[in-house]
């Protein structure tokens, strides 16, 4: 199915949030997670189900600044 | 308070901007800012709000200059390798704008000043580099009600929101807790393009100025990230959470304390000397 990250549209075999972020490499602490404007807690990722057309965004920490 | 003549000529292309005035020019110059790191970040906005005139400008780092520093320290220049970083930004901000008051504190912010040096400042602008001072400035705006304009950078990325604390998200609505210490690397580990720190310092520099004019749409409720490599900036649209454990309905943290986040003593040299 077809879901959009972070503005892309991508292609993804995921069923879950869980499963999108294990197949991208991306460790569930390195990030907070909106799936159609609602923020999933990371206890909540394994549960939450992905459907054609889902709008996902990737919050990635950024701690420079100096 | 009337402007001098130096002072009309000075600030005279604020003042022709009819959203800015003499009378937003003037709440500029009463305006108390608090500048925390006088690094990458920290150098476009305190040069900026300096050269636009702000009343007080405290400043807070409790570092040296470094000549790895100054690939986008701008504040700082190669004579101030090895100065405190408050004295180095205090004189270029002096030299700048003698109108601007300077307040330096070299020390680190913890949980036993962050409260009382915040009483001092009517806004907080992150400029720090680490995840432990991060949550502390925005734990620390929410206990004292400041508004905060938060930043972070790295390699070619970087983003910044705006926080009225109590009334838009919060940094923890987003990210509650710290992340573990090495799950994201930081500027010195990853590196970070010098002249994002002055773009996106300078975006915190225009908010700020923004909210002490009460003009235009504050950056609230809303994340501005921009993507170096594809020259792209997009906006996330953010909730303040009910379930958040500073601002929340039923919050965990009551009270101020440090953020904890084991230590890292990575060392850049050491790990090249590895590489070769």
């Amino acid at each position: 199915m077809f879901v959009k990250i972070n503005g892309k549209k991508e292609e993804t075999q995921a069923e879950t949030l869980d499963a999108l972020l294990k197949s991208k490499d991306i460790e569930p602490q390195m990030v907070s997670v909106e799936l159609n404007n609602a923020l999933i807690a990371r206890t909540d990722l394994a549960d939450s189900p992905l459907k054609e057309g889902d709008a996902i965004e990737l919050l990635f920490f950024m701690g420079g600044g100096i | 308070m009337a402007f001098t003549e130096e002072q009309l000529v000075r600030y005279s292309r604020h003042i022709i901007l009819s959203e800015v005035g003499g009378k937003g020019q003037k709440k500029i110059g009463k305006a108390r800012v608090l500048v925390i790191g006088a690094g990458g970040l920290g150098s476009p906005i305190a040069l900026y709000l300096a050269a636009a005139g702000i009343g007080k400008m405290g400043i807070i780092d409790a570092d040296t200059v470094d000549l790895t520093n100054l690939q986008r320290q701008i504040v700082h220049h190669t004579k101030d390798v090895g100065r405190p970083k408050v004295d180095s930004a205090a004189e270029k901000i002096k030299d700048l704008n003698p109108d601007v008051e300077v307040v330096t504190y070299q020390k680190y912010l913890d949980a036993e000043n962050a409260l009382e040096i915040y009483a001092d400042y009517d806004y907080v602008i992150d400029g720090t580099d680490n995840f432990p001072a991060k949550f502390l400035i925005n734990d620390a705006a929410f206990f004292s009600k400041k508004p905060l304009i938060h930043g972070g950078i790295l390699r070619f990325d970087g983003q910044l929101f705006t926080i009225i604390p109590g009334e838009s998200a919060c940094y923890r609505c987003i990210f509650p807790e710290l992340p573990p210490q090495g799950i994201v690397p930081s500027c010195q580990e990853a590196g970070v393009l010098g002249a994002l720190a002055g773009l996106i310092g300078t975006l915190q520099a225009t908010e700020v100025i923004k909210l002490i004019l009460g003009i235009g749409n504050p950056l609230t409720n809303r994340i501005l990230t921009y993507h170096g490599l594809e020259t792209l900036f997009r906006e996330i649209k953010i909730k303040k959470s009910p379930d958040c454990p500073l601002c929340g309905s039923n919050p965990s943290i009551t009270e101020l304390t440090m953020p904890v986040q084991e230590v890292c003593d990575f060392n850049p040299l050491e790990a090249e000397k590895k590489d070769q």
